[in-house]
């Protein structure tokens, strides 16, 4: 591909005291395609997300975004460019109305700016626009569940609201922190589609998950990390055939031999 | 000690309640007056007040008592609202009133003036100075803050600044007892209603995200420490109005203003009254102010007395008089075989 990638990982290494969490990880994100992120438990999936969204801060390497370096800057001013992510611990505001956990996003100055809020009206305003972006994301608007205080809802609605906090924001990169985790299949089939329509809609993904087969499905790439490493980047078909990969996930009989891969 | 296993308490919300929950409360007086009959009975009580009062002492007792009810209200908002335990109502009281003291005396402002400018002239410096310790939270935030105003004191008492040690003297007072009284509930009540107001509205909702969920405040592309600083803006507003007001009933402004009684009693009232309720802390200030004055009666035994009161309080009703008073108005009681 010749086009800029949107989003530019370079060398990124993260140390917690002395644990390694990432060593060296590059990888490119293009403009309009998903790539999932795999790995084994404990391989620094997250910590990649919390690195590109600002919630710490790499000790070395460079992230740039659209050609702008984004290393170390705060996370709502990356958010505010565009790039929002939904949290794998889910974090949504437990007392309020599902509806109203969508406020707080619009009050954003990106949504005023991108225009996911449309202001004027003093009256609900932006109640309305939370509950067309619920209705998009698979809350039915007429039933009661949009009206719901948070803390009620099971955890797929809450998955739903994690993914419709970056909708708000009119986003051009998400990233989901295993959306898939802890849903029932039928859950998980239900969300596929919104997940393809994303795509369609001309937003970015990075899809960390555990489930692959779902992940398989809609991703074009996929990345393997091991032990804060990046062991292969390609397709699905490229991915399953690799040894490396198996010996990371079902393990090796022979530890010295994962230890030279890693 | 004997548990009952049959039987539990349920409560279950009032019919009345539930009619008037939306639109339909417009239906009929019944409804119309359930909602509005607490609200109104505050007002009018607060109103009634002064006229009640035996004589000019208890009267400037009132006075005092909404000034600490000012502060309450501004600690509630801070903490319960934005999560932040600011300790530091004597510093927005202090610098309300040495600002209004020096707009007065330096200046020749009158009190109608210097009272709206130390308002927020005194909120910008205090959010100012507030800044740096603002991504503090919990009680990290709450003990740099308690810092504040006994850093000011000791910085006026040393350099010999705004009078030193005398404090200011020679402030203009309000035109009479009546306009200084009516003054100070008149904004109390306004402040109560339009806080109230404000934390209900959008903006209101990204301040209490901020309190119970600041990661997806940040992941939604908000400043947090923008947000916290209009929240102390807005309370620090409240401190230093009653700063302002404080000196110019005083008629004399010192260090004394950073006394740290203007910050744990509004704590104190807010506790008595049911923090996360803003009508709650004031509640709070109407009972333990005067019982503080009267209190005056028994000497040095005073403090004893008041702490008892207090323990007394927080054992036996800990969530706060409002917080029971509106479970009793809104929901019934009764018990069910389990």
């Amino acid at each position: 591909m010749t086009e800029e990638p949107i989003l530019k990982v370079q060398e990124v290494t993260k140390t917690f005291g002395g644990i390694i969490a990432l060593n060296r990880v590059s990888f490119d994100v293009h403009e309009g395609e998903i790539l999932g992120i795999i790995g084994p438990n404990g391989s620094g999936k997250t910590t990649v997300v919390n690195c590109i969204t600002g919630f710490i801060k790499a000790s070395s390497g460079r992230i740039f975004y659209r050609g702008k370096d984004i290393t170390g800057k705060a996370p709502h001013k990356i958010a505010d460019m565009g790039v929002t992510r939904t949290f794998q611990v889910m974090r949504p505001f437990y007392t309020l109305p599902a509806y109203k956990n969508l406020v707080i996003p619009l009050f954003s100055p990106r949504a005023k700016r991108t225009g996911g809020w449309r202001g004027g009206g003093k009256l609900g305003d932006r109640n309305t626009v939370s509950i067309d972006i619920l209705e998009e994301i698979g809350f039915e608007r007429d039933s009661f569940v949009p009206y719901k205080i948070t803390s009620a809802l099971p955890t797929g609605y809450l998955k739903r609201l994690e993914l419709a906090r970056c909708l708000a924001l009119k986003p051009d990169l998400i990233i989901c922190d295993e959306i898939f985790s802890g849903l029932s299949m039928s859950e998980i089939a239900s969300m596929v589609p919104l997940i393809e329509r994303l795509q369609m809609d001309g937003i970015t993904l990075i899809m960390i998950e555990h489930r692959l087969r779902e992940l398989f499905r809609v991703a074009n790439r996929i990345m393997v990390l091991n032990f804060g490493e990046k062991l292969i980047e390609g397709t699905s078909e490229e991915i399953m055939a690799d040894e490396r990969v198996k010996e990371a996930y079902f393990g090796s009989e022979n530890v010295e031999e994962v230890m030279d891969h890693a | 000690m004997k548990v009952n296993t049959e039987r539990r308490r349920e409560r279950i919300d009032r019919g009345i309640k539930i009619r008037t929950d939306g639109i339909y409360a417009m239906m009929s007086w019944r409804e119309l007056c359930y909602l509005s009959a607490p609200r109104l009975v505050l007002i009018a009580g607060m109103l009634i007040l002064p006229l009640v009062m035996p004589g000019m002492y208890w009267q400037r007792v009132i006075t005092i008592t909404c000034i600490y009810a000012l502060l309450a209200l501004s600690f509630d908002f801070l903490a319960h609202f934005v999560g932040l335990v600011c300790l530091g109502g004597a510093f927005f009281v202090g610098i309300g009133g040495y600002m209004a003291a020096i707009l007065n005396t330096s200046f020749g402002l009158p009190p109608l003036l210097t009272i709206p400018l130390a308002t927020v002239i005194g909120a910008g410096v205090c959010t100012l100075l507030l800044l740096p310790c603002l991504p503090l939270r919990g009680v990290y935030f709450a003990i740099v803050s308690l810092m504040y105003p006994l850093f000011a004191a000791r910085v006026i008492e040393a350099f010999d600044i705004f009078g030193g040690t005398d404090g200011i003297l020679g402030i203009d007072s309000f035109s009479n007892q009546w306009v200084e009284q009516y003054f100070v509930i008149g904004v109390t009540l306004l402040f109560l209603f339009g806080i109230r107001r404000l934390v209900n509205m959008d903006i209101g909702l990204v301040f209490r995200g901020v309190k119970d969920n600041d990661q997806a405040i940040k992941a939604s592309g908000m400043d947090i420490t923008r947000i916290k600083a209009m929240a102390v803006f807005i309370a620090s507003a409240m401190g230093c109005l009653s700063g302002a007001c404080l000196v110019h009933i005083y008629m004399w402004s010192g260090i004394s203003q950073f006394a740290l009684d203007f910050s744990i009693l509004p704590i104190a009232a807010t506790v008595i009254g049911g923090g996360g309720t803003l009508v709650g802390p004031i509640i709070g200030c109407l009972i333990l102010v005067p019982i503080s004055e009267l209190l005056r009666d028994f000497g040095t035994l005073r403090i004893v007395f008041y702490s008892i009161i207090l323990v007394g309080f927080i054992v036996f009703r800990s969530e706060g008089i409002m917080v029971y008073g509106q479970r009793k108005y809104h929901q019934f009681e009764r018990w069910r075989k389990v």
